[in-house]
C-alpha cells in the first residue's frame, strides 16, 4: 500500500488566498442556488468584506512574523514574508475599492448578477499567490488566474464591440506572454534542476555555469514574460487598446492588481531567485526602463482620450517601478514596494471618477467632457486634480515620495543617467496631467447645459475615490511609516 | 539661540490663513480681509524675526533659529530649518511682497481661491528660504511651482494658459537636474560615511569630499535649475511670456520673489555645497551673467509692452545679482543679497504702476501711452523714483548694491566688471526711453482722462518709495545684519575651493 505525503501547511500562510478564493466560489454556488439574479449589494457586500478579512489577515500575519520571522510552506513553494504581506494588502485594498466603484457602474448600467465580484475575488487571489509564490511554477499559475480572470472582466460589457475586441487582444497576447513565460521557467529549470526560487539561488551560487546560454536564455525570457504583464516598452501595445475598451472599473481593476502581482513577482525571480545573475540582466532592465518612461510619456501627448492617456501614463508608471528592480538594492525592493502601495489606490480613485465621467453607456471619455468640472462640481474636480498631481509627482502627493524613493534607490546602484532620463520623461508627463487639470478648472462652454453636464457621483463611488485621495495625501504629507514599513517588509526576503 | 518656532510659524501661518481664507469663501470678502490680516501679521512676524536675529550664535556659523527633526530616515527627509544672513532678507521680502500684492494687485475674480493660493505661495515660498536642508529645499522649491501655476492659469491674460504651462515646464524640467544631483551627493556623502543613515543635512553635504570632476558635473546640474528660475541667459525665454500673461499679483510674486529663489540657490546650494567647481566654472558663469546684463537691457529698449519691459529690465538685474554671487568677494555678495531685496521692492513697485495703468486702460501697450505726466502727475512722480532707483541713481537703494557688486567683481574678475558696468548705463538708457514714450508728450483721447493715483494706490507704493529712500541713503544696519553670514560663507567656499 502507497501512502502518499501531503506536504504540511500553514494555513495562516495562505489564508488570503483561500479567503479571496472562498468569496469567489461562495457567490459562484450562491448564485447558482438562488431564485432569480443575486442582487448585486450582497456581491458588493462579499467582495469588501473578503477584502477587509485579508486586511485582518495580514495584521495577524505580520505579527506572526514578528514572532517567528519569515518561512515557507507547502513544500517550500508559497512563502510568508514581510514584503507578500504589504503586498497583499495592497491587493485586498485596491480589489475593495474597485469593487464599490463596479458596484455603481453596475447598477448604472444595468448589468445584473454577480459576474464582476466572481471574476475580480478570482483574480485578485491570482495577483495575491504571485506575491507569495516562491515557485516559478507558483508564479505561473497565480499569473494564470489573474490573467483569466481580467481576459473575461474585460469583455464584461457585452453591448459594446470594444470591449470584446479588446478582449480578444488582451487574450491573444497574454497567452503569448504566457507561453513566452512558462518556456523561460522551462529552460531555468533545465539549467538549474529547480523551479524552486530558493532552490535556484543556492545552485547559483554554489555552482559556476560553464556554458550559461541556457540560463541567460531562460531568465531572458522570464522578463519579457513580465514586460507584457507590465506593458513595458516595446511590449507594450495591447494597453491603450485593452485600456480603453475595457469597461472602466475593470480598467481601475486592472491597473493596479495587475501592477502589485506582477512586481511583486518580478523582484523575486530578479532578486531571490537570479539574483546572482542581476549584473546581466540590468542592462536590458535598463533600456527597458528608459523605453518605457520615455515612450510612455511621449505616446500620452496626443491622446485626447482620458482611459488612452492614463493607459500610457501606467506605461511611464511601469517604468519607474522598474528602476527599482534594477537596483536590486533592498533600497530598490523597498521603493518598487512603496510605489504599488501608493500608485495602486491612486490610480484606482482615477479611474472611479473616469467611471463617473463616462456617464450611461460609458462613452464620455473625451477630455473635453471634464471641461469646467470643477467649477460645478468643486470637490469632484479637485479630487481628480489632487490624483493626477500625485500621479505626476508633485510634492506633498504620495507620488512624489514614490518617484523620489525609486530614483534614490538608482543614484544609490550608481544609476544617475537612468534616473535622470526618467525624471525628465516626468517632466513631459506634467504637461498632459496639466492639460487634464486646466481642462478641469476652465470655464465651461455656454452651449452646454449645466444640468446634463452634473455628473452623479453615488455614495458607493464617492468612498472609493476618498479613500484614494486621502491615501494620496497622507503618505505625501506624512509618509514616514510607509516607507519604513515597505523597507522593513523587504529586509526578510533579501539574500 | 532663538527658538525655531519663530520660522515654523512664519511657514504654517500663510497654510493655515489659505485654510481660513477657503472657509469663508461663502462671507463675500471675507476672505480677502482673512488674506490681509495674515500678511501684516506675516510681515510683522518676519520683521520681529529679522530684529531678532542674533549674527553672532556659537559654533553655529551664523545660523540662528536653528532645529532639526527626522521625518522619514529611509528617506533622509527631514524637517530643518535655520536662519542666516544670506535668507534674512529673503524672509522679510516674501512678507513684504504678499502684502503688497495683496493690497495692490486686488483680484475679485474667484477671490477666495486666488487669495488662497497667494498665501500658499508665501508659505512654501518662506519655507525655501529657511529650509536648512536641500531635500527639504527642494520640496519647497518644486511646491512653489503648484500655486504659481494655478495663478496664472487662472487669472492671467489671454494666453494665459499656454505661459503657464511654458513656465512650469521650464521649472520642473530644470529642476530634475537638481534633484538627481541632490541624491547623487546625499549618496556620496553616504557611501564615504558607511553606517551613517541618509541624510540632506546641508552641514553634512557640504562636508563631502568628491573630485574636482564631479563637482564641475553637479554644479552644472545645479546651475540648470536654478538658472532657469533665476533666469540667467539663456535659460530665459520662459520669462517675457510668463510675467506678461501673468495677473499682477503673480507677476509679482513671479519675478520680485520667486526669481530670487534662483539666485538664493545659486549662492546657498551651488556655491556653498560645490566649492571645489568655483574656480573652473566661475568665468562661465560671469561671462552668461554679463551677456544677460548686455541682452536684457537691449531687449528692454525694444520691448513693446510695459510687462515685458520689465521681464527684460529683470533679467540684466537679475544678472547682475547672478554676477554678485559667483563674485566670490565678500563685497561682491553682499551687494547681491541688497539686489535681491532691492530688485524686489523696485520690481514690486513697477508692477504695481503697471497693474494700475492696465486697470484704467485695459491695456499695457507701451504705444497705448503718451503724456501721462499731466493727468497723472502723482503716478509719474512714483514711477520716476521707482525709476530712478533701478538706474542706480546714488542715494536710492539701486545704487548702493550695484555698486557693491561692480567692486566686488572688479577685485575678482575685473575684466567682466568692468563690461557689466555698461549695463548701468544701458538701464539709463531704456528706463528713461520707457519713461519718455510713457509720461511725456500730448496726452490725447483716453490718455487726456486718464485718473491719477487713487488714496489707496498712492499708500501701497509709499512702503516702496521708503524702502527705496531708507536703504538707499541708510543701508549701514542692514549690512550689519547680514555681513557676517555672508564673511563666513565666502571665507569657507574660499578655502575648500582655493585649495586647487
Amino acid at each position: 500500500m502507497t501512502t502518499v505525503t501531503l506536504p504540511s501547511i500553514h494555513y495562516l500562510t495562505i489564508a488570503p488566498v483561500l479567503i479571496l478564493f472562498g468569496a469567489s466560489l461562495f457567490l459562484l454556488i450562491a448564485s447558482a442556488l438562488w431564485r432569480g439574479t443575486l442582487a448585486t449589494t450582497v456581491a458588493t457586500a462579499t467582495t469588501v468584506v473578503a477584502s477587509v478579512a485579508v486586511v485582518v489577515v495580514n495584521v495577524f500575519q505580520w505579527r506572526d512574523l514578528d514572532a517567528h520571522g519569515p518561512g515557507t510552506t507547502v513544500a517550500h513553494a508559497v512563502l510568508l514574508d514581510g514584503f507578500s504581506v504589504v503586498a497583499t494588502a495592497v491587493i485586498a485594498v485596491s480589489l475593495g475599492l474597485a469593487a464599490l466603484v463596479a458596484h455603481d457602474w453596475a447598477r448604472r448600467e444595468g448589468v445584473r448578477g454577480p459576474e464582476y465580484q466572481i471574476l475580480a475575488l478570482a483574480a485578485s487571489a491570482g495577483a495575491v499567490l504571485m506575491t507569495q509564490a516562491n515557485d516559478l511554477v507558483v508564479i505561473f499559475l497565480g499569473l494564470e488566474i489573474l490573467s483569466l480572470g481580467l481576459y473575461v472582466l474585460v469583455a464584461l460589457d457585452r453591448r459594446k464591440s470594444e470591449s470584446a475586441e479588446a478582449a480578444l487582444k488582451y487574450f491573444i497576447l497574454g497567452g503569448f506572454a504566457s507561453a513566452v513565460f512558462i518556456y523561460g521557467a522551462a529552460l531555468v529549470y533545465g539549467a538549474t534542476g529547480s523551479t524552486n526560487l530558493s532552490t535556484i539561488s543556492y545552485f547559483l551560487g554554489a555552482n559556476v555555469q560553464l556554458r550559461p546560454g541556457l540560463l541567460l536564455a531562460g531568465g531572458a525570457l522570464l522578463l519579457v514574460g513580465f514586460a507584457f504583464k507590465i506593458a513595458a516598452v516595446p511590449f507594450h501595445m495591447w494597453s491603450p487598446d485593452v485600456y480603453e475598451g475595457a469597461p472602466t472599473p475593470v480598467t481601475g481593476l486592472m491597473a493596479s492588481i495587475v501592477k502589485v502581482g506582477a512586481f511583486a513577482a518580478l523582484l523575486r525571480v530578479m532578486i531571490s531567485g537570479l539574483g546572482t545573475q542581476l549584473a546581466t540582466y540590468r542592462p536590458i532592465m535598463w533600456v527597458l526602463i528608459v523605453l518605457t518612461t520615455v515612450v510612455g510619456a511621449a505616446l500620452a501627448l496626443p491622446q485626447r482620450n482620458a482611459k488612452r492617456l492614463l493607459a500610457y501614463s501606467s506605461i511611464n508608471h511601469a517604468g519607474f517601478i522598474l528602476i527599482g528592480v534594477w537596483a536590486g538594492t533592498a533600497r530598490g525592493a523597498g521603493a518598487t514596494l512603496f510605489y504599488v502601495a501608493t500608485y495602486a489606490p491612486t490610480v484606482v480613485a482615477t479611474f472611479a471618477i473616469v467611471t463617473l465621467v463616462g456617464g450611461l453607456g460609458d462613452e464620455r471619455h473625451a477630455l473635453e467632457s471634464y471641461r469646467g468640472l470643477a467649477r460645478r462640481q468643486p470637490w469632484l474636480g479637485a479630487s481628480l486634480a489632487v490624483l493626477l498631481l500625485s500621479q505626476l509627482g508633485a510634492p506633498l502627493t504620495s507620488g512624489f515620495y514614490a518617484k523620489y524613493a525609486v530614483l534614490a534607490s538608482a543614484v544609490d546602484a550608481n544609476g544617475t543617467i537612468v534616473a535622470l532620463v526618467a525624471l525628465l520623461s516626468a517632466a513631459v508627463a506634467a504637461t498632459f496631467y496639466l492639460r487634464w487639470t486646466v481642462v478641469l478648472y476652465a470655464e465651461p462652454d455656454e452651449s452646454d447645459d449645466l444640468d446634463l453636464a452634473r455628473v452623479v457621483v453615488p455614495r458607493a463611488t464617492s468612498l472609493a475615490i476618498g479613500a484614494g485621495v486621502v491615501v494620496t495625501l497622507l503618505f505625501g504629507l506624512w509618509p514616514g511609516p510607509l516607507v519604513t514599513l515597505a523597507q522593513h517588509a523587504t529586509l526578510y526576503f533579501l539574500p | 539661540m532663538h527658538s525655531s518656532w519663530w520660522l515654523s510659524v512664519l511657514i504654517v501661518l500663510p497654510l493655515a490663513g489659505a485654510l481660513v481664507a477657503m472657509m469663508v469663501r461663502r462671507i463675500p470678502g471675507a476672505s480677502y480681509v482673512v488674506a490681509v490680516a495674515v500678511g501684516s501679521l506675516e510681515l510683522v512676524i518676519s520683521v520681529v524675526v529679522a530684529l531678532l536675529y542674533n549674527t553672532h550664535v556659537a559654533h553655529a556659523q551664523g545660523f540662528d533659529f536653528y532645529s532639526r527633526t527626522v521625518v522619514s530616515a529611509p528617506l533622509g527627509l527631514a524637517y530643518d530649518v535655520a536662519l542666516d544672513g544670506l535668507s534674512l532678507l529673503m524672509v522679510v521680502l516674501t512678507a513684504l511682497v504678499l502684502l503688497l500684492s495683496l493690497l495692490g494687485g486686488r483680484d475679485t475674480r474667484r477671490e477666495p481661491a486666488f487669495v488662497s493660493w497667494l498665501l500658499i505661495l508665501t508659505g512654501l515660498t518662506m519655507g525655501s528660504f529657511v529650509a536648512h536642508d536641500v531635500l527639504e529645499f527642494f520640496v519647497f522649491f518644486e511646491l512653489t511651482l503648484v500655486p504659481c501655476y494655478f495663478i496664472i492659469s487662472g487669472w492671467g491674460g489671454r494666453e494665459r494658459a499656454r505661459a503657464a504651462l511654458k513656465f512650469f515646464l521650464y521649472t520642473f524640467t530644470a529642476s530634475a537636474f537638481l534633484l538627481i544631483g541632490i541624491l547623487y551627493l546625499g549618496f556620496a556623502y553616504q557611501h564615504q560615511h558607511p553606517g551613517a543613515a541618509l541624510t540632506f543635512a546641508y552641514g553634512a553635504l557640504a562636508a563631502t569630499t568628491m573630485s574636482h570632476a564631479t563637482a564641475v558635473w553637479l554644479f552644472i546640474a545645479f546651475a540648470l535649475a536654478f538658472g532657469a528660475k533665476a533666469p540667467v541667459w539663456p535659460l530665459h525665454t520662459w520669462s517675457p511670456l510668463t510675467y506678461a500673461e501673468a495677473p499682477t499679483a503673480g507677476s509679482i510674486e513671479l519675478s520680485a520673489l520667486l526669481a530670487k529663489l534662483g539666485s538664493y540657490g545659486l549662492l546657498r546650494f551651488a556655491v556653498g555645497l560645490l566649492p571645489l567647481a568655483q574656480v573652473s566654472v566661475r568665468p562661465y558663469v560671469l561671462t552668461l551673467a554679463v551677456i544677460g546684463i548686455l541682452y536684457g537691457s537691449i531687449l528692454a529698449c525694444v520691448a513693446a509692452d510695459l510687462k515685458r519691459f520689465v521681464a527684460y529690465s529683470s533679467l540684466a538685474q537679475m544678472s547682475f545679482i547672478t554676477l554678485g554671487v559667483m563674485s566670490g568677494s565678500t563685497i561682491g555678495v553682499t551687494g547681491a543679497m541688497l539686489l535681491m531685496f532691492n530688485h524686489g521692492v523696485i520690481t514690486i513697485g513697477f508692477f504695481l504702476i503697471i497693474g494700475f495703468l492696465e486697470r484704467r486702460r485695459a491695456s499695457i501697450q507701451i504705444a497705448d501711452f503718451a503724456g501721462l505726466q499731466g493727468p497723472a502727475p502723482v503716478l509719474a512722480a512714483l514711477f520716476t523714483v521707482t525709476m530712478l532707483a533701478s538706474i542706480g541713481l546714488p542715494g536710492l537703494s539701486g545704487f548702493i548694491s550695484e555698486y557693491l557688486i561692480l567692486i566686488g567683481t572688479f577685485t575678482t574678475h575685473a575684466w567682466w566688471s568692468v563690461v557689466a558696468s555698461l549695463g548701468v548705463l544701458a538701464s539709463a538708457v531704456y528706463l528713461l526711453w520707457a519713461y519718455q514714450r510713457v509720461f511725456h508728450g500730448r496726452a490725447e483721447g483716453a490718455n487726456e482722462r486718464l485718473a491719477d493715483a487713487s488714496p489707496s494706490e498712492r499708500w501701497v507704493l509709499v512702503p516702496v518709495v521708503v524702502l527705496i529712500v531708507v536703504l538707499g541713503v541708510f543701508p549701514q544696519p542692514v549690512m550689519n545684519k547680514i555681513t557676517p553670514s555672508i564673511h563666513t560663507f565666502v571665507t569657507q567656499v574660499a578655502s575648500a575651493g582655493g585649495a586647487k
